[in-house]
């Protein structure tokens, strides 16, 4: 295949999936907010790890020169990428994997049907996946009738109680000890009635439960945290071992994978290792990591196979400005420290990807303009936590704030109707182009106080300007302008006290502003 | 177009403002002075943290300690190309090899046998002192990726002289393509309410017995 790009330059082709707000975020967030349970166990889950992974960090001396090299891999990576994804290709075929290559959500997922279905199997097991969750593949298999147990404990919780996951990395994070219990007795199969809500005692029972499936299971889907481009290597990254349980039993691994998880070389896997564990659970390491080349004969699966999913990503990439967002390691440090997240939760951001990084990558990978959408990058108080946290450094911040102006560009396309905004912004330019439309238009103040109650406050106005009054209240303007009093006090002194009214332009007017009919001002008040 | 060329295409067309390729800093410690002791020290303590039990021994202690760890197993796994000397003191104790399964080329343990054993002994490729990792690559020794997974007890053997003081060092001595497992601790959860609970699906017992020489 050439590597030199010859076509035309296409046009961004977004992702689908479970990519979108059900509703815009203010909505969700206000109802999250009043779940107590969520906010007590979600504030207590983010300052906890918060704790863990400060203490972790500062152990080491050169954290900020791991950064700095993570995100410079992570930069050259994106340069790179056509690349690097035929190099990676190669290898991982040479050693016996096969590719497949995704558009898009409904792409990714019937590959992965029909290989399940090739092995003659009607249920595989899973190892936690973002991009599996993205996707929406376990609702389409269910559809397919193809049974995915997820095999993560938390994971696992949230698939019995037919729930979402709320958090990246502990994705039950929403649930107490006692509701795991309640799910446990109401849906596992054979588990103890007597089970008590001890996490020991829970974390048991899930062992027995998937220990039969594990054993017996043909087809494992896992997702990969890196690959490798000069070896073919896929890494995942785990706590409990049922990575490796997927990724050694089954004689069939089916790994899904974004296009942008790629690393150059197996020392870059130094940098990143080192931030990752870190970050996401405050750990020194993870205590499973596991990495496979293509197949290795007589050791794990002997019929690998790697789907790559595009899905948005190539248009997130287009992004110059938001393409870092594809850096993200997936380690959840930004969400823990997010101040907006802590309060709201997980579920609030509709998307795959909670917290910071979903109100910037969701968007990214579904266009802007995807109505869903477009509240994500306002759901963020711009204090610059996550950037702080961010063990790439993605500039989370200034994403958001372009991808706000974007918004605010894509709206305004979208109607041609010129808004509010620029009908008012119009109107302030003709003001202040010249003193005498500004004199106008100061005549026309105290016309406000009409608008004003007897209180003497504007309690609410219309249109664009709705949101200043929402939570505050405007006092009435004066019943003169400035101009009006300047003109009154200034001609007092320079006409006689009977005068009608100055006869050209007011003496003593402020020599830069034109005045010529500014002293004609209504009279109403002495 | 099929979906390969059609992805390539549109990243290709994702940069055609042709970002520029940076080059990538590396001044992070790629290496550090440690003396074997030292390492021995800051291992133990990381392991100890993840509550795995660490047994530093002279290598001629080993087989003592091998059979006290395995006293009252039943049955133990171990890999084809662990020195069988190591495991003198342990058979002689409770009477006879016949509690000793080995998984060879040719002779490989099945599933069900691994998942009825009461331990694994294998050796190690690796360590890292600073993040209390030990690294398998599958290597004679070590045997396939599933015989240290499947039992629910993992006694592992970690040469001193095999300690690296952090992980840059420790993938230099790697080679990339081979099957590995890096493990720190045994197997883990923090999934209900952030309480740290051992053993889930990996292993729930660690033992790390490190060999002076
Ligand atoms: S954006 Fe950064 S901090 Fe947030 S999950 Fe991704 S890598 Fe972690």
């Amino acid at each position: 295949m050439s590597g030199t790009f010859l076509g035309m330059p296409s046009l961004p082709v977004f992702g689908i999936g479970n990519l979108h707000e059900h509703e815009p975020f203010p909505k969700a967030a206000r109802r999250e907010l009043g779940n107590t349970q969520l906010r007590a166990n979600l504030g207590h889950a983010t300052r906890t790890i918060r704790d863990k992974r400060l203490a972790v960090v500062s152990e080491l001396p050169d954290w900020e020169e791991l950064r700095d090299a993570g995100r410079a891999i992570k930069e050259s990576v994106m340069a790179r990428l056509p690349e690097l994804l035929e190099q990676f290709e190669a290898n991982f075929t040479a050693r016996g994997g096969t590719i497949h290559w995704a558009r898009d959500a409904g792409e990714a997922n019937a590959i992965v049907a029909d290989l399940i279905r090739e092995q003659g199997a009607d249920e595989v097991v899973k190892v936690k996946s973002m991009a599996t969750q993205e996707i929406g593949l376990n609702e389409y298999l269910e559809e397919q009738g193809i049974a995915a147990f997820e095999t993560d404990l938390a994971e696992l919780i949230v698939q019995l109680d037919h729930d979402k996951p709320s958090h990246i990395l502990v994705p039950a994070i929403h649930k107490n000890r006692s509701q795991v219990r309640d799910i446990f007795l109401r849906e596992m199969e054979g588990v103890d009635p007597e089970l008590t809500n001890e996490p020991a005692r829970l974390a048991a029972a899930a062992r027995a439960h998937l220990r039969r499936k594990f054993l017996s299971a043909k087809v494992a889907v896992s997702g990969a945290n890196f690959a490798l481009a000069d070896s073919g290597t896929l890494a995942v990254v785990e706590s409990e071992g049922n990575g490796r349980m997927c990724l050694t039993l089954p004689e069939t691994l089916i790994t899904v994978m974004g296009v942008e998880k790629l690393l150059p070389a197996w020392e870059d896997l130094e940098v990143f290792m080192q931030l990752l564990p870190r970050s996401s659970t405050g750990e020194r390491m993870n205590p499973y990591t596991s990495l496979w080349t293509g197949v290795t004969p007589d050791d794990g699966p002997q019929n690998v196979h790697l789907v790559l999913l595009d899905n948005g990503r190539s248009a997130a990439l287009a992004d110059e400005m938001g393409r870092s967002a594809l850096h993200c390691i997936r380690c959840s440090a930004c969400m823990n420290v997010c101040p907006v997240y802590e309060r709201t939760g997980g579920h609030a951001y509709g998307s795959t990807y909670p917290g910071p990084i979903g109100a910037i990558l969701s968007p990214l990978l579904t266009g802007i303009t995807a109505e869903e959408n477009n509240s994500l990058p306002y759901a963020s108080s711009l204090c610059g936590a996550c950037y702080d946290a961010c063990p790439v450094k993605i500039n989370i911040p200034d994403i958001l704030v372009h991808l706000r102006g974007e918004d605010v560009d894509s709206k305004r396309g979208k109607k041609k109707l010129p808004s509010q905004m620029d009908l008012g912004m119009k109107a302030a330019s003709w003001a202040l182009s010249s003193g005498k439309h500004l004199g106008l238009v100061e005549k026309a103040l105290p016309l406000g106080r009409l608008a004003a109650g007897p209180d003497k406050k504007i309690t609410k106005l219309p249109g664009i300007a709705a949101g200043w009054t929402q939570s505050r209240d405007i006092p009435a303007p004066p019943a003169q302008s400035f101009r009006q009093w300047w003109d009154k006090e200034h001609q007092a002194p320079a006409a006689p006290a009977d005068a009608t009214g100055p006869e050209a332009p007011g003496a003593g007017a402020p020599g830069t502003i034109e005045t010529s009919n500014g002293s004609t001002g209504p009279k109403e008040n002495p | 177009m099929n979906a390969r060329a059609e992805i390539l295409d549109r990243i290709r067309s994702a940069l055609r403002d042709a970002p520029a390729v940076p080059e990538v800093p590396r001044d992070y410690r790629r290496s550090a002075e440690h003396g074997q002791e030292e390492l021995i020290e800051l291992l133990t303590d990381r392991l100890l943290d993840y509550k795995a039990n660490v047994f530093v021994e002279d290598a001629a202690a080993v087989p003592q300690r091998l059979a006290a760890l395995l006293e009252g197993t039943v049955r133990y796994a171990v890999p084809h190309g662990l020195d069988q000397a190591l495991f003198a003191a342990a058979d002689v104790h409770d009477g006879g090899p016949a509690r000793r399964v080995t998984d060879a080329p040719g002779h490989r343990l099945g599933v069900g046998e691994l998942d009825a054993v009461d331990a694994v002994v294998t050796g190690s490729a690796v360590a890292v002192a600073e993040t209390g990792t030990i690294i398998l690559d599958a290597g004679p020794d070590q045997g396939r990726r599933v015989i240290s997974l499947v039992p629910d007890r993992h006694i592992c053997l970690v040469r001193a002289g095999d300690i690296t003081a952090i992980l840059p060092e420790a993938l230099r001595r790697l080679d990339g393509t081979r099957p590995q497992t890096w493990i720190s601790g045994p197997s883990a959860t923090s999934d209900i309410e952030l309480e740290r609970v051992e053993g889930v699906h990996g292993p729930r017992t660690l033992d790390v017995v490190i060999v002076r020489e």
